[in-house]
């Protein structure tokens, strides 16, 4: 990872960059969120816990964070 | 069916109470409520991860004891089968649970479901697996539909959500509980206090769900007790056969062998 160039990817509605290269897992490490009590959907698409390590950010992807709170 | 047991998808409960998550002043309050209410299912929602705080402030999972009760995500503010189905889908991956409470709303001011929505992501999520409760009107009809769609219960309103006004319509809870004998009727929302848990008990529903009731009691502890009981005293009334209702009297002691003024 070159550190230098960055991907530009829209999370929970706000736009920000991440490095090149960088995974679900890493993004999630770089928000402070534990992997295990979140869901995560990629441009529509629910990504399955498995594939945080795996599936790499892309320029443009849109990305919702979400977990359980109170409710009814 | 026992009396404590409520089977929902091909999974028992040993309650017949689901009681909400939301509304709680704090979430030390919402854990001894729960465990006062004796429920062993609890609804909860799914929202955006808040990115202002390090690691997303504090968790509502922190304050449930898993092994004890299940989770039922919900898609409460959900307008759309579409945005319904796509909720349930990460609440699904959130909270590990093939459960889903379903609501497809149709009107801001009254909450009151979109029927067609609400069978159309019905048979999206049963489809995929779902064990889907939807949350629907006190319409027979919807509730033959959504059975038809493969639901694994109905939940007719009994009054607007949080209203508190108890069960509005008996005729159509009535109607509803007579014709839908294959799978559970549960009644959700508009429960207000402890007799109108066990008046829609009492009538033959199979379960109540319920937050605000609680939630918003002013003792919500107190009050998840008093529900408890409500549930659990409707049901046994209902399993035991009321008497039948007279206009006049009938006496409860002997009428013979009174001792009379004049003997």
């Amino acid at each position: 990872m070159s550190g230098a160039s960055n991907v530009t990817i829209v999370l929970n509605g706000e736009t920000r960059g991440v490095p090149a290269g960088a995974t679900v897992l890493a993004l999630l490490e770089t928000i402070g969120i534990a992997p295990g009590r979140v869901a995560i959907e990629v441009n529509g698409r629910v990504v399955r816990r498995d594939d945080y390590l795996r599936l790499v950010l892309r320029d443009n992807d849109k990305l919702e964070v979400v977990h359980l709170v109170g409710g009814g | 069916m026992k009396t404590e047991t409520l089977t929902l998808g091909g999974r028992s409960y040993p309650s017949r109470l689901i009681v909400g998550t939301g509304k709680y002043p704090n979430f030390d309050l919402m854990r001894l409520a729960i465990e006062a209410s004796g429920t062993a299912l609890v609804t909860v929602a799914v929202r955006r991860i808040d990115l202002s705080q390090r690691g997303g402030g504090k968790s509502l999972l922190d304050y449930l004891d898993t092994r004890k009760v299940a989770l039922l995500p919900n898609t409460a503010g959900c307008f759309t089968a579409d945005e319904a189905v796509r909720i349930a889908r990460l609440g699904r991956e959130a909270g590990l649970s093939e459960l889903v409470k379903l609501e497809v709303i149709g009107d801001e001011k009254t909450l009151f479901p979109d029927n067609e929505g609400l069978l159309q992501a019905t048979r999206v999520l049963v489809k995929e697996g779902f064990t889907v409760l939807p949350y629907t009107n006190d319409d027979l009809v919807v509730a033959k539909r959504l059975r038809d769609a493969g639901a694994a219960a109905v939940m007719p309103l009994a009054a607007p959500i949080g209203s508190g006004l108890g069960m509005q319509n008996a005729v159509n809870l009535r109607l509803l509980l007579d014709e839908i004998r294959d799978l559970p009727v549960i009644v959700d929302a508009g429960v207000g206090t402890a007799s109108d848990a066990s008046m829609v008990m009492e009538m033959g529903a199979d379960g109540v769900l319920m937050n605000t009731g609680i939630a918003g009691a002013g003792d919500p502890v107190k009050m998840a007790r008093a529900m408890r009981l409500a549930v659990e005293a409707g049901r046994l009334a209902c399993e035991a056969g009321r008497i039948p209702k007279r206009l006049c009297a009938t006496a409860s002691s002997p009428v013979e062998g009174l001792v009379r003024q004049d003997s």
